[in-house]
């Protein structure tokens, strides 16, 4: 990283927390956060309904916020290119900018509540640690997917529209079409496939990992408990992790070519 | 030597006085001592030599003897005398009312698959005691067939079982009535505590883990209490079968994990009580199935793979007051008919408000998810679970039932946990 992009990094993150969207969204994982433990009280009541949150508003704010965030800073860019400075530099460090600021507030607002009720078993400091990585990796993923998404499209509305339908996708359409597969193919051994097709989707990923930490009792009671057997291995857990990384490097090495590409 | 083996810190002299007269009354029971280096060096010699009455204390040594007491009389250890079965032999069978066990080890009684192999088998004699005694490695540990007012207290029971076939039952009871059992700490056998037949049997303060099989199973075994036991990390948890009249209280069932393994399992139960248990963690809290007139209140369900799961051939069977909390599923079923009632739980998944402030639910709650009824058709489809379509599915079910039992339903659901 050379200091260019430390620089823009420094200035982005000063320009994102002053646009104070970063501070609510940390505020907003806070109280709900907070709420839980004073209305719900066991943590790992609170951990299940926090999970619903990750793997649901985490990704849709990311991508809406992220893709928003690029077609308003068009007029910096535009600025910061007319400098001597590789597309590269500005490209990262604008997402780097975004990235860091919006995952510390999340851990902030997650970390907080826990650290002041604690957790009740000390199984459960692993499952809160799945989650936060979730939550990271989640951002990670669907801030890069927006910037794919900003970089490719220039119409703004049409962007957003497509943030949107992406996110949708991700969440709710992929699980109907996966549900639709397991019932279509019941008379078939389909867990190897169901494993494939859980690793093709970063939201699917993230969740399924949640529940090896959250619903182990359940999963232990399926017959031959084969997820177990793979998400719980460290083959699987690298394997997890590196799709996950992929899930990241590549919409990011897409978006980098559009960026290096685009004439603005 | 008595006044040590008392250990009665309060002795003024006129109580020992008394106490010593008593002792060098011929009325009262001799004692014989067993050592390795003494006079009597086997308790086969020293029952030869023993009347009714009379007390045998063995002091240290190890002993590779079959022993059959056939006459009523007090077996004390001191400095831990081992009677070792080195693989081969069936160690203590007693056939004598009112024997007393204390302060031995039985080790390796070894297996056989042409009797039931124990360490002490207590065979048709009445009000036995087995206490504080250890139980390394053995078949079966402590069998009682057809003994009435036994007593098994504080005993530690460990095994090595490998597999069913070859391990024997921790505590084994066969046709038996009125017997107790306290405070004993079993692992590594087949089942920890096995019943078949006994009737008034107490089981109490017991902790029984890593059993092959069940921590606790018992069939045929009527009006028997089982109050204050632990049952952790069991291969199937714990199994109650064709029994009448049970009662379950304080119990904690733990982390039993597998596709057939449960923190209790209901099968042909009737007329019985289950209260104030903990089941936590297992992959299915209760299971019951043909079980019918059961009381089950104030247990706390936390963290389990399915709280509850009730085969729709029970009936009459009531759940109230009872905490369902972080589980994965709260109650599954096999049918749309529900013969049971549920009613006053509190349910962490309860999205609903109280408007006029009773402490209940306006409005009604549904444990039973459309997922549920899912996944029990089609197993992998569990993988799916909390994804937001699965949710949505829910939602949409828990507004026009369709395919949920109507009537499973909690009517007035707590607002707050019953603490």
């Amino acid at each position: 990283m050379n200091t260019t992009t430390v620089r823009i990094i420094k200035f982005e993150f000063s320009d994102v927390l002053r646009s104070k969207w970063v501070l609510i969204y940390g505020l907003f994982f806070f109280l709900l956060t907070e709420t839980l433990f004073r209305f719900g009280g066991t943590s790992a009541r609170v951990m299940l309904s926090l999970s619903n949150v990750v793997l649901i508003i985490v990704p849709l704010i990311c991508i809406v916020y992220g893709t928003i965030y690029l077609y308003n800073a068009r007029e910096f860019m535009e600025l910061m290119l007319a400098q001597p400075l590789r597309r590269r530099s500005l490209f990262g460090g604008l997402y780097s900018g975004l990235v860091i600021p919006l995952n510390l507030s999340f851990l902030v607002g997650v970390g907080l509540p826990f650290l002041l009720h604690g957790v009740e078993r000390t199984a459960h400091l692993q499952a809160f640690s799945m989650l936060l990585l979730a939550g990271v990796f989640l951002t990670l993923i669907f801030i890069a997917l927006a910037f794919l998404i900003s970089t490719a499209y220039e119409d703004k509305m049409k962007g957003l529209g497509i943030a949107i339908l992406s996110w949708l996708l991700f969440s709710v359409a992929y699980d109907g079409v996966m549900l639709s597969l397991i019932y279509r193919f019941s008379d078939y051994p389909l867990e190897k496939a169901v494993i494939a097709l859980t690793l093709l989707n970063p939201v699917d990923l993230a969740r399924t990992l949640l529940l090896m930490q959250l619903d182990i009792a359940a999963l232990m009671g399926y017959t031959g408990a084969v997820f177990e057997l793979f998400f719980g291995s460290i083959m699987g857990a690298a394997i997890s992790l590196a799709a996950l990384s992929l899930w990241v490097i590549c919409p990011m090495w897409l978006g980098l070519r559009q960026f290096r590409r685009k004439d603005f | 030597m008595h006044l040590i083996l008392y250990d009665d810190k309060k002795m003024n002299p006129a109580k020992l006085l008394i106490l010593l007269i008593l002792l060098f009354t011929p009325l009262l029971s001799r004692e014989i001592r067993v050592r390795p280096d003494g006079e009597v060096s086997t308790l086969n010699a020293a029952l030869q030599l023993a009347d009714d009455g009379d007390r045998i204390v063995i002091d240290g040594g190890v002993y590779r003897e079959a022993v059959v007491v056939e006459k009523s009389v007090e077996i004390i250890g001191l400095n831990h005398p081992l009677f070792d079965g080195e693989g081969q032999r069936q160690i203590f069978i007693i056939r004598a009312a009112g024997v007393s066990i204390r302060g031995l080890t039985f080790r390796n009684c070894g297996i056989s698959f042409i009797e039931d192999r124990s360490a002490i088998l207590i065979d048709g004699a009445q009000d036995c005691t087995v206490e504080n005694n250890r139980f390394l490695d053995n078949f079966f540990a402590v069998y009682l067939a057809k003994s009435a007012g036994a007593r098994i207290i504080n005993n530690v029971i460990r095994g090595q079982a490998a597999s069913e076939t070859s391990s024997g039952n921790g505590v084994h009871a066969w046709y038996c009535k009125d017997i107790t059992i306290t405070g004993n700490t079993i692992s590594g056998h087949r089942d920890g505590i096995y019943f078949e037949f006994v009737q008034n049997g107490l089981v109490e303060k017991n902790h029984s883990e890593g059993n092959l099989r069940y921590g606790l199973h018992f069939m045929f075994s009527d009006r028997c209490r089982y109050l204050d036991n632990t049952f952790r990390q069991n291969g199937a948890g714990v199994a109650v079968m064709y029994t009448k009249n049970v009662e379950m209280h304080h119990n904690r069932f733990e982390e039993n994990w597998g596709s057939a393994a449960f923190g209790l399992l209901l099968k042909d139960i009737t007329d019985s009580e289950i209260r104030s248990n903990l089941f936590l963690g297992n992959s299915i809290g209760i299971y019951a199935e043909n079980s019918n007139r059961l009381e089950i209140s104030g247990n706390d369900f936390l963290e389990n793979g399915w709280a509850v799961k009730i085969m729709s051939n029970s009936m009459d069977n009531h759940f109230s007051g009872n905490n369902f909390i972080a589980n994965s599923f709260d109650v599954a079923t096999n049918s749309r008919h529900n013969f049971s009632r549920f009613e006053k739980n509190f349910w962490s998944g309860y999205r609903g408000y109280d408007l006029d402030r009773d402490g209940y639910g306006d409005v009604p709650f549904h444990p039973v998810r459309l997922f549920s009824m899912m996944v029990a058709q089609n197993p992998p489809a569990l993988v799916m679970m909390r994804s937001l379509l699965v949710d949505l599915l829910d939602l949409a079910e828990s507004v026009f039932p369709l395919l949920t039992p109507e009537t499973l339903v909690d009517e007035k659901p707590l607002m707050r946990r019953r603490p």
